[in-house]
């Protein structure tokens, strides 16, 4: 046996407290805050579930041509997608595809800013280094606990877990890119006489932007791997398919969602990396 | 001649305790010992010299001599521990962040060896670079680039990108990104040194022709003494961060004042010197 060195007991009753007391004067301002995540998500699967579904595939297989300028990515993307439609997840799948561009579109609003103040600033960058460490190791379920409490099951405390989990990749990714800049340009541009935001927009944000691009991929495919512990708090889409799949015991109604996440993880992880590719052929890295 | 930049006792430590290495430099220490004791290295160790508007001063010394160190301090890429650099009476180590600002965009612009050319610019784009900076609008700046681009022979390649060019090519590029923004003073770091020899040739003739006509104030850095012989119209010799002469080329090779600079310029072409400027060099 330990040692009773601490009375851990009330310790936690503080913590408890301070969370009760969290939820009956923050609860409703919070909800209210978050209000535009939540119109964000609605938007994007009101636009996924309204279009008719030849029109989605047809999308994708464009963004997928845009990427690549050849035919053989935009042909498979289009096959899986028939594929997940054909296996009846069609709704749930569009469900998930909105949870994970809210989730990435917020992760980018709010990581990439995060990762440039990292990249500039040495105290940013020491707070920022173990808090992200925390987000990547806590177990996702310990936020979720208060994430609920504090806005009831739904949407958004599913969203900001998601966001949470997912958003450490591009912040890192960001902070790296920066750095690892080629200093001589930087320099030049600042011996003509660029203030600090020109420096970022004119030579650190688009030398940074295939490594930025790469941290998107990685945000994508976390905020992916989320949906099913997303949709244990209300997220919907494939991750409840799985879930009622392992309640009732139902082998086929798992996998089949299971390998329509996977499909779809293939799909934007594909479309996301041809992208990178084609940055960084833009820009003409390539050679140095 | 009026000087245009002025250097007057400019120290320049980079470490932890730069004001005691500054102490013992003056008590005339040397550099490694000040480095032992203070865990500071001391890159220029009281540098004064003068550079007259119009000409073309080089900055010789080997790598660790602290010349690219020296020729940040005029345009402030790099802030002296103490000393002075005054360019044209004003002493630009005072000027806040904005001052600086406006000085880097319409008084001096520089030449990078390893050409610090933007990737996702075109040609055009990266030449009037400058003149973006500056405040013109973009028909001025690619009007002014065009006409810089043909002037250092690059005509056709404006909306190429610089992955898609040769090393010179890079250069040629740099320089005329240098002169697109119609500064007075040039500050050339090492700039031909990454080129090929024929290249490198080509460049300094280029340089030596749009120099007669420009009449610029150009700093220009190099290791090597063929090529400060043949650009400079004075050359300070740098060693540790300290000036071992200055002087014209025919002075430098003539009256050398220690056994390094003999040693420095003792393999100098004199043949390909007397042909390029016959005046300056005596048969």
């Amino acid at each position: 046996m330990f040692p009773d060195v601490l009375d851990e007991r009330s310790v936690r009753m503080y913590v408890d407290n301070a969370a009760d007391w969290m939820v009956i004067h923050w609860g409703a301002s919070l909800e209210a805050a978050f209000q535009p995540l939540l119109h964000l998500l609605i938007a994007i699967e009101g636009f996924l579930l309204w279009m008719p579904w030849y029109v989605i595939i047809f999308l994708i297989a464009g963004l997928a041509f845009l990427a690549t300028r050849n035919w053989k990515l935009p042909i498979g993307v289009s096959i899986l997608m028939f594929m997940i439609g054909a296996a009846g997840y069609w709704e749930e799948s569009n469900q998930t595809i909105a949870l994970m561009l809210a989730s990435t579109i917020t992760a980018l609003v709010v990581g990439v800013p995060v990762g440039v103040a990292m990249a500039l600033s040495r105290p940013v960058r020491s707070i920022m280094r173990p808090l992200l460490d925390v987000m990547q190791t806590l177990p996702p379920f310990v936020y979720l606990i208060p994430g609920v409490m504090l806005l009831g099951p739904g949407k958004v405390p599913a969203l900001l877990a998601t966001v949470i989990y997912a958003v450490p990749p591009v912040i890192r990714l960001t902070d790296v890119g920066i750095r690892n800049v080629d200093s001589d340009v930087v320099e030049a541009v600042s011996a003509y006489g660029a203030s600090g935001w020109q420096k970022l927009w004119h030579a650190q944000l688009p030398l940074a932007l295939p490594t930025i691009m790469a941290g998107i991929n990685q945000t994508m495919m976390m905020a992916l791997s989320m949906v099913v512990i997303a949709s244990m708090i209300g997220a919907g889409g494939l991750g409840y398919q799985v879930l009622q799949g392992i309640g009732r015991l139902e082998v086929s109604r798992g996998l089949f969602a299971g390998l329509a996440i996977v499909a779809l993880a293939i799909i934007f992880d594909r479309i996301a990396q041809s992208y990178g590719r084609r940055l960084q052929s833009q820009l003409h890295m390539d050679e140095g | 001649m009026t000087p245009k930049i002025v250097c007057r006792n400019v120290y320049k430590c980079f470490g932890p305790n730069s004001a005691e290495a500054i102490r013992m430099a003056r008590d005339g220490q040397s550099q490694s010992e000040i480095l032992k004791q203070t865990k500071s290295v001391l890159a220029l160790n009281d540098i004064s010299l003068e550079i007259g508007a119009g000409e073309t001063f080089v900055i010789m010394g080997l790598s660790g001599s602290g010349k690219s160190t020296l020729i940040r301090h005029f345009n402030r890429l790099v802030d002296p521990t103490t000393g002075q650099v005054i360019v044209d009476d004003t002493d630009i180590t005072t000027m806040d962040r904005k001052e600086l600002r406006t000085f880097r965009r319409h008084k001096i612009s520089m030449v990078f060896q390893n050409f610090g050319l933007l990737p996702h610019r075109t040609v055009l784009k990266n030449v009037g670079y400058g003149l973006l900076m500056q405040g013109r609008t973009r028909k001025e700046q690619d009007e002014a680039a065009a006409h810089w681009i043909s002037r250092v022979g690059l005509s056709g390649y404006e909306h190429h990108y610089p992955a898609q060019l040769s090393g010179g090519m890079k250069q040629r590029v740099g320089l005329a990104r240098a002169l697109a923004s119609d500064s007075e003073i040039l500050l050339m770091d090492e700039a031909f040194s990454a080129l090929d020899p024929l290249i490198r040739t080509e460049m300094q003739e280029q340089l030596i022709e749009l120099q007669a006509q420009l009449n610029k104030t150009i700093v220009f850095i190099t290791h090597d003494p063929d090529e400060a012989m043949l650009l400079g119209n004075h050359i300070a010799i740098l060693r540790d961060g300290t000036v071992q002469q200055i002087g014209t080329p025919n002075d430098i090779l003539e009256n050398s004042v220690n056994d390094y600079v003999r040693k420095f310029v003792q393999n100098v072409n004199l043949n390909r010197l007397r042909e390029a400027r016959p005046a300056s060099i005596p048969a």
